[in-house]
């Protein structure tokens, strides 16, 4: 796996604007980006409606999955091209959700709607016609998804990656700055966890930086590439940015996302929590 | 280049707007009812270009007192955007197609109101 596999240029994707096999997908939490211009010929994905379960809190499942897929159009065989706006959080979470439900071919578009903003590139408002398919999906690929027991089991053990800000790590915020803030859960991080907020990966017009610029900020914040990793954030979307940035741009074998995150560890009865700048003691 | 005005007046805005994921929610919306000036610190403002028309569409970011990123919105039609913080030494740094800017802010509790002005770097 390399980056060229898994990220692609603005450039490349304007010159793959319609070319066949080659599907483009908007993934926002708020669609109405989508709805004001997209890249020509993209679907959308709506990060809750589409991506959570309307009842519980988990995913949609397979059989979900697979009537998700089939009617917007993308075929098992289909490149599908993720981007989204807020630096590529959503389409980072779809890329990983892609993943989980087994989908060959998914590549990021590096800098997402910014970049593509920024650089003034085309945007439209025609809803794409794409005729349905008959998606299959595999099962959840359970070694990229990690669940509460097994962040308690990695305190002191594994790489536990916090990738909010600074004060959301401290306990000092709850929600990032720009949301009003929560008062449902205990403030902190999981002990051992360290901090190293999603935004160091990226540049400031949202494209990821250089493989060789990643490995020195992880590493230099004591995340061993020989050993597990989970990574967390508030509700698993911003390390999804993180777990693709591991994973699949650096290459470490066993890196999980922690989809619960704080929202769900920082609600559990008896768990062990630290504040402060320090990840703290096992 | 870039200026910026900055005064911490409270206003009395009525309420809407629901909680969400981690997405920047609508920037022009009036604070939500959970908002409490009293107790809360809003940073909000606008972005204008040259001539002091609004910039909509314009990627504003907030870093904390060590230059860390902390979160990011993008202006309403008139420019508008907010952060919910904490008090304390923040840099507002806004990206757009017309230019970019940015502004230091001490901010305290209630609203802390700027200005950024962008121009072609």
């Amino acid at each position: 796996m390399s980056r060229e596999d898994v990220l692609v240029s603005a450039d490349w994707a304007e010159r793959h604007i319609g070319q066949e096999g080659v599907v483009f997908v908007e993934v926002d939490e708020d669609t109405a980006a989508y709805d004001h211009g997209h890249i020509p010929g993209a679907v959308k994905l709506d990060w809750k409606l589409d991506l959570q379960d309307p009842v519980r809190r988990d995913f949609v499942n397979r059989e979900q999955f697979e009537k998700l897929l089939s009617g917007r159009g993308i075929g098992n065989d289909d490149t599908v091209v993720l981007y989204g706006g807020n630096n590529n959080w959503f389409a980072a979470y779809a890329y990983w959700y892609f993943k989980l439900y087994g989908h060959r071919d998914v590549k990021l578009l590096d800098g997402g709607r910014k970049r593509w903003e920024l650089d003034d590139r085309k945007l439209v408002t025609d809803i794409p016609q794409r005729p349905t398919t008959e998606y299959r999906a595999q099962e959840q690929d359970l070694s990229i998804r990690a669940f509460r027991d097994e962040v308690t089991e990695a305190i002191g053990a594994k790489n536990l990656v916090d990738v909010r800000s600074p004060d959301e790590y401290a306990g000092r915020l709850l929600a990032p700055a720009h949301l009003p803030q929560e008062q449902s859960q205990r403030a902190g991080h999981v002990p051992t966890a360290v901090n190293v907020p999603w935004s160091k990966a990226a540049n400031e017009d949202g494209t990821f930086r250089s493989d060789d610029e990643l490995r020195k900020i992880y590493s230099g914040a004591g995340v061993d590439f020989d050993t597990s990793t989970i990574a967390y954030c508030r509700i698993g979307e911003r390390s999804s940015h993180t777990w693709f940035v591991l994973h699949e741009l650096l290459g470490q074998a066993d890196v999980k996302n922690y989809d619960g995150s704080w929202t769900e560890y920082g609600s559990l009865v008896g768990v062990p929590i630290a504040l402060g700048d320090e990840p703290g003691k096992a | 280049m870039s200026t910026a005005d900055v005064s911490g007046s409270p206003t009395g805005q009525p309420a809407s707007l629901g909680g969400g994921g981690c997405a920047a929610p609508d920037q022009a919306a009036p604070l939500p009812a959970s908002v409490n000036l009293a107790k809360d610190t809003v940073i909000a403002g606008t972005v204008v270009a040259d001539g002091g028309s609004p910039v909509g569409g314009a990627y504003v970011r907030l870093l904390d007192a060590t230059g860390e990123f902390t979160a990011e919105v993008v202006t309403s039609a008139l420019g508008d955007f907010r952060f919910f913080a904490a008090p304390g030494e923040w840099t507002v740094r806004a990206l757009s197609r017309a230019g970019n800017a940015d502004a230091q802010v001490t901010a305290e509790q209630g609203l802390n109101r700027l200005t950024l002005s962008v121009a072609q770097d």
